[in-house]
């Protein structure tokens, strides 16, 4: 049960996320669903790889073999990148949309339609 | 000379986005400078696709790995087995794709050249141009998933930023904002079903993964969530909504080469069918589910599109009808392959109406957004009950569009019919109702072109448009490749099919072939 416990966060977090995008009417908070989506699958990432009591992944002088699988560490790396690339991207679109529009409301900002 | 040949495949990737970021820093030497440059590396970029391209039809899958001098040391001997490094497995589906992608690449940027002439923000539009095509060759060429979610990320940052790049009082940014958000989204779903296949099989080369594939109920899961992010990307009937927003909001060229981003997720969700999960997922339920999406986009899409005034959003909403055909003729084929009491050859028939109809689709729906953005250019609007008479000044463009939308409705002699019937024999020996389906969408598409034609080009000279001009040469060029390939690919289709076709279609169909040109027959 306690491993089981970080995919349990994982899920929650992402759950909350979901709503936030689905739920909310705001679009700075529907960005902000996306950005916990993107943590819990940073955190899922994570999360696979670790291994209780092993350390880190450095050969030399090595106290024991059991360690942390560094892949996935890499690509959460990765994605954390690319997840701040998207997270500015979707703020500035936003920052125009009000510039234009003076809401955030997504139910006013709908000129595309039918 | 040698040393550049073997290393094609990693050119692909790094030309463009070489010429990407050199691009500001040159565009300080002045415009005519960074036009002969982005010229230089749109040639570079589509002459490496089609070499590749070439290579791989003649020779069989090429396997590239970065980093390392010889094939022989793709996989390490300490490693299990196991692939370690980034690999490019390009085989003659994506080399099919490759080659889309390198025609439609090319004429796209010899038509911004001219369409972005009076405009501001050069800079940034080539810059982001460029990493879109990257990361759409990134996408076709790539055998590592993760490597994959990098260049969907790529192609999808990029295309929202191009989608909202000319801000039009607000409204492309609502659209930008659409796309990113579901694109991102989407990634986030796609991440999550690499994570549960690393978790069980220790690799990320789609070639392990498909060797060791169980099919447990985890696999179905990352199979549910890979299907939900690429049917999205891909612009099928549930999830369409963004596609008739960005379409119609980008600049023309940009919506020409969005188009091809498309079919590169498309072409993702037939490779994660047909390898990834090769005989292991049940054709018949999938290739039903394919089938569904694919009438319901057919459907949706056209019936969408007729009542629409806005040109290019008209056409966006056939482009999501179109989709519809490639997807039925590869669900078609996916669940007839399987099937005892049909035979082989009716599957691997409804399998190369599919692909061909995306190769053909690329061609006359990029020629159609190109004429719909030279009309935009000359008259400064989109609006069908403000257009009327162009035809009297716009003859080549008139031409152009005549050819682009007969295509569409799959008239013979011209592209979109040779796809069309290969379609529509395979599906009526498969199920007539389907078949039937199909025909009515096209002759409903004819009758909305016919709509769109007739006010747009016909009709006496409206005194606002009298000294409209015909578009610039380098437009007219672009188009003109099109439109030529076009009524090329229509008067030759067997040829077509048997060069590039029907190697793909074996290719998709040969998962065996796939896994063992990575792990070397193993």
């Amino acid at each position: 049960m306690i491993d089981n416990l970080p995919f349990l966060v994982v899920a929650g977090t992402i759950m909350i996320g979901l709503y936030a995008i689905l739920m909310k009417k705001d679009l700075i908070k529907m960005i902000m669903g996306i950005s916990l989506v993107e943590s819990g699958v940073n955190l899922f990432l994570i999360a696979l790889g670790y291994r209780w009591d092993s350390i880190a992944p450095i050969f030399t002088g090595a106290p024991s073999l059991a360690m942390v699988m560094p892949t996935v560490q890499a690509l959460t790396l990765t994605s954390i990148v690319i997840g701040v690339a998207t997270l500015a991207l979707l703020l500035s679109l936003v920052m125009v949309i009000y510039r234009y529009y003076h809401t955030t409301d997504v139910r006013k900002v709908t000129k595309l339609q039918g | 000379m040698d040393i550049l040949l073997s290393n094609l495949p990693g050119l692909l990737i790094a030309i463009p986005l070489l010429g990407a970021f050199i691009t500001p820093i040159l565009s300080r030497a002045g415009d005519s400078i960074r036009t002969t440059w982005i010229l230089i590396i749109t040639t570079l970029t589509s002459l490496c696709g089609l070499l590749v391209a070439s290579r791989v039809l003649e020779s069989g899958p090429l396997v590239y790995a970065f980093g390392v001098d010889a094939l022989s040391h793709v996989i390490p001997p300490d490693s299990g087995g196991i692939p370690i490094r980034i690999i490019f497995t390009i085989d003659p589906a994506s080399a099919f794709m490759l080659i889309i992608a390198s025609i439609v690449g090319f004429c796209i940027t010899l038509y911004s050249i001219s369409s972005m002439e009076k405009l501001s923000g050069k800079d940034g539009f080539y810059t982001l141009l460029l990493l879109l095509i990257a990361g759409v060759y990134g996408m076709i060429a790539t055998g590592d998933l993760f490597n994959f979610f990098v260049f969907l990320e790529i192609s999808s940052l990029a295309g929202a930023a191009l989608v909202a790049y000319r801000i039009d009082k607000g409204v492309a940014a609502e659209a930008g904002l659409k796309y990113a958000a579901l694109s991102t989204l989407g990634g986030m779903l796609f991440l999550v079903g690499i994570g549960l296949l690393y978790a069980q099989y220790n690799s990320l080369n789609m070639a392990v993964i498909a060797d060791r594939m169980q099919l447990t109920s985890l696999d179905i899961i990352a199979f549910v969530l890979f299907f939900t992010a690429l049917a999205m990307k891909c612009g099928a009937v549930p999830m369409h909504f963004w596609t008739p927003d960005s379409y119609a909001m980008a600049p023309s060229a940009i919506t020409a080469f969005l188009v091809v981003s498309s079919q590169a997720s498309l072409y993702a969700l037939f490779r994660v069918c047909f390898t990834l999960y090769g005989g292991q997922i049940n054709p018949l339920t999938v290739g039903w589910i394919i089938i569904i999406l694919g009438v319901l986009s057919m459907f949706v899409g056209v019936t969408m599109a007729i009542p629409q005034k806005d040109v290019k959003r008209l056409m966006a909403y056939h482009a999501v009808s179109q989709t519809g055909y490639m997807l039925l003729g590869v669900g078609v084929g996916l669940a007839a392959l399987s099937s005892t009491c049909l035979s082989q050859s009716v599957g691997m028939m409804a399998l190369k109406g599919g692909l061909f109809h995306i190769m053909n689709h690329a061609l006359y729906k990029g020629l159609l957004f190109l004429t719909a953005g030279v009309i935009m250019y000359r008259c400064g609007t989109r609006n069908l009950n403000q257009l009327g008479g162009l035809g009297h000044s716009m003859k080549w463009t008139m031409v152009f569009f005549m050819i682009g939308s007969l295509a569409i409705a799959g008239i013979p002699p011209f592209n979109g019919f040779a796809s069309k019937l290969l379609i529509y024999e395979s599906t009526f020996l498969f199920n007539p109702i389907l078949a039937v389906i199909a025909m009515v969408v096209s002759i409903l598409t004819l009758a909305s072109f016919v709509k769109v034609f007739h006010s747009m080009f016909m009709g006496p000279v409206l005194p606002e448009y009298q000294d409209v001009k015909e578009a610039p040469m380098p437009m007219l060029i672009a188009m003109g490749i099109l439109a030529c390939l076009v009524v090329l690919f229509g008067l030759f289709p067997q040829q077509v099919v048997d060069m590039l076709v029907a190697p793909a279609a074996s290719a998709l169909v040969d998962y065996h072939g796939y896994i063992s040109a990575v792990l070397g027959g193993a």
